[in-house]
């Protein structure tokens, strides 16, 4: 700590970095409508940010979209990733370049061009959640490939090739055996997925249903003038999202530390 | 005889699983952009015209919010920069359990819903400023830069922490001074890391519009223009912005992945 300690550089970004949502995370605590004045300690905001039912379900709904999301990416992406893996090269190339192509555009493209195929061209129904999930799960799998591939790569292949000689099917053989090497991978591929997900604002603002919200979507739209309870609700939950941001990293970072694992993003 | 029947029927082979994400991609990532580019190129009776495409180029606005976005996005991802290299290049040189540590401390907040994190800014800069209006571009510039900051930290630290200490080390040794070092040594050897954090920020910066939005700005760029002909149902220009938006992200990514080889010879003739 010490060593890091004499770079002024590091401790301006971190103040940058940190300031504004713990300075929101204190004024959650009390009743101010503004920061900078300072009123007495209340949990009003934290009461509201869980009875007040618009946000309860567009809490529900954002949690319930990412985790499906991610399940879909997770199953496609490490299909995809071990399926291209073991393909000929030309096949291989091919998934790898079409795979880059979400991770590079911007989300305001990818939002706007599956609009366009799948409501705008197919006249498909938004209010079906199809194309909101399609859509989130085209922008999500890419980055569940991209981190199943290097466990691809460090796996040692002739464990395969042992159990199929020992009597497995190659189905088995795969469950049994690759699965299990690349696992670390499938698990960051999947909380790549959920935070893509919880993150996302333009996708869902293209491809989703008019009554439903995602966080960014909600939250957006109060900044337009929503009622101060409601705004300030909203800082309540920045400060228990980055309370569960802040836990779920050290977990890991734990864990990972236990299994002597490289710290992987 | 059971082998027989075996060989004919269906055989399961690891490869296969390709199959349900490649029609996927073609569906869902390949279709639409090809949707898109048809969109862009025709009129709203569904003819081929070049009329939108040559429309953006000789409206005096819309080239105004090209370049109003191009500049939005230079200083942003210059500043990134200035900011990321020197924390990047710190805690890569630190010892190794405890930097992976250090890096997750710089990179957590990316996990935090941008929207949120924005709205804290915001309420720190309206106490700061007043009224968040008078400086459109200075506000913009702080946010996208409190945005995507850990963007750019990340792929540097990564590229960094791969750095070869000894050849620094030769460099002091044959009596280079330390700007030396960093101009001969460390920034070439980074330049992997600088092109994927630069590319990793500067779209964004040119098409996250919400951040504008969310600060009550009413300049444009480039990703408004799609955002309010969305708003507008108006299909055919909010295509051809996309499609002149995939033409420079297809330009970005040669440009990088040709400097990238040329640094790959480079490290192979040291």
């Amino acid at each position: 700590m010490r060593k890091y300690g004499q770079h002024t550089i590091i401790w301006i970004v971190l103040a940058f970095m940190y300031l504004p949502i713990l300075i929101l995370t204190f004024y959650s605590f009390t009743s101010s409508t503004m920061i900078g004045s300072v009123r007495e300690f209340s949990v009003d905001n934290y009461i509201t940010l869980f009875t007040e039912p618009a946000l309860r379900s567009m809490m529900f709904g954002t949690v319930s979209l990412a985790i499906m999301v991610a399940m879909l990416s997770v199953l496609l992406g490490s299909m995809g990733a071990i399926g291209a893996f073991y393909s000929k090269k030309g096949m291989r190339r091919t998934v790898e370049f079409i795979n880059e192509v979400p991770v590079v555009n911007a989300d305001v493209v990818t939002g706007f061009s599956v609009c366009i195929f799948m409501i705008v061209l197919l006249h498909m129904d938004k209010d079906t959640y199809i194309p909101l999930v399609i859509a989130q799960t085209a922008l999500c799998t890419p980055f569940v490939y991209l981190s199943v591939l290097p466990r691809l790569k460090q796996m040692d292949d002739s464990l395969y090739e042992a159990a199929l000689d020992l009597g497995c099917t190659p189905a088995q053989a795969l469950w049994k055996v690759v699965i299990p090497q690349i696992r670390p991978g499938i698990v960051s591929g999947f909380m790549t997925a959920i935070t893509l997900s919880l993150d996302d604002y333009f996708i869902a603002t293209y491809t989703k249903p008019a009554t439903f919200d995602t966080i960014s979507t909600y939250v957006v739209n109060a900044t337009r003038g929503a009622q101060t309870n409601i705004k300030t609700a909203l800082w309540a939950l920045s400060a228990v999202m980055f309370v569960i941001v802040v836990a779920v990293v050290t977990v890991a970072n734990i864990k990972s530390n236990n299994t002597a694992e490289e710290v992987r993003i | 005889m059971t082998e027989g029947v075996t060989l004919k029927k269906y055989r399961f082979d690891r490869n296969q699983l390709v199959i349900p994400y490649l029609i996927y991609l073609l569906l869902f990532v390949v279709m639409p952009l090809l949707v898109v580019i048809y969109y862009g190129f025709t009129d709203d009776k569904g003819r081929i015209s070049f009329a939108n495409f040559a429309a953006f180029f000789t409206n005096s606005k819309m080239m105004g919010t090209l370049v109003y976005s191009l500049i939005i996005a230079i200083t942003v991802t210059v500043i990134c920069l200035l900011l990321a290299y020197p924390v990047a290049y710190i805690l890569a040189k630190g010892e190794y359990a405890r930097k992976h540590a250090f890096l997750m401390v710089f990179v957590l907040p990316m996990w935090i819903n941008f929207t949120l994190r924005i709205t804290a800014l915001k309420e720190i800069l309206t106490l700061l400023e007043g009224n968040l209006a008078y400086h459109p571009f200075m506000n913009t510039v702080i946010c996208m830069v409190y945005d995507f900051l850990p963007f750019m930290i990340m792929p540097l630290f990564n590229s960094l922490t791969k750095l070869d200490q000894s050849m620094i080390e030769a460099g002091y040794d044959l009596g280079a001074s330390f700007k030396q070092v960093l101009f001969k040594i460390i920034l070439p050897l980074s330049v992997p890391g600088i092109i994927s954090g630069v590319t990793m920020v500067f779209l964004p910066a040119m098409t996250n519009y919400v951040v504008l939005d969310m600060i009550y700005n009413s300049t444009y760029i480039m990703g408004s223009l799609i955002g309010s002909y969305f708003n507008s149902y108006d299909w055919n220009n909010g295509s051809i912005i996309s499609a002149i938006l995939l033409m420079l992200i297809g330009l970005v990514t040669i440009f990088t992945d040709k400097i990238l080889s040329r640094n790959e010879n480079r490290e192979v003739r040291i």
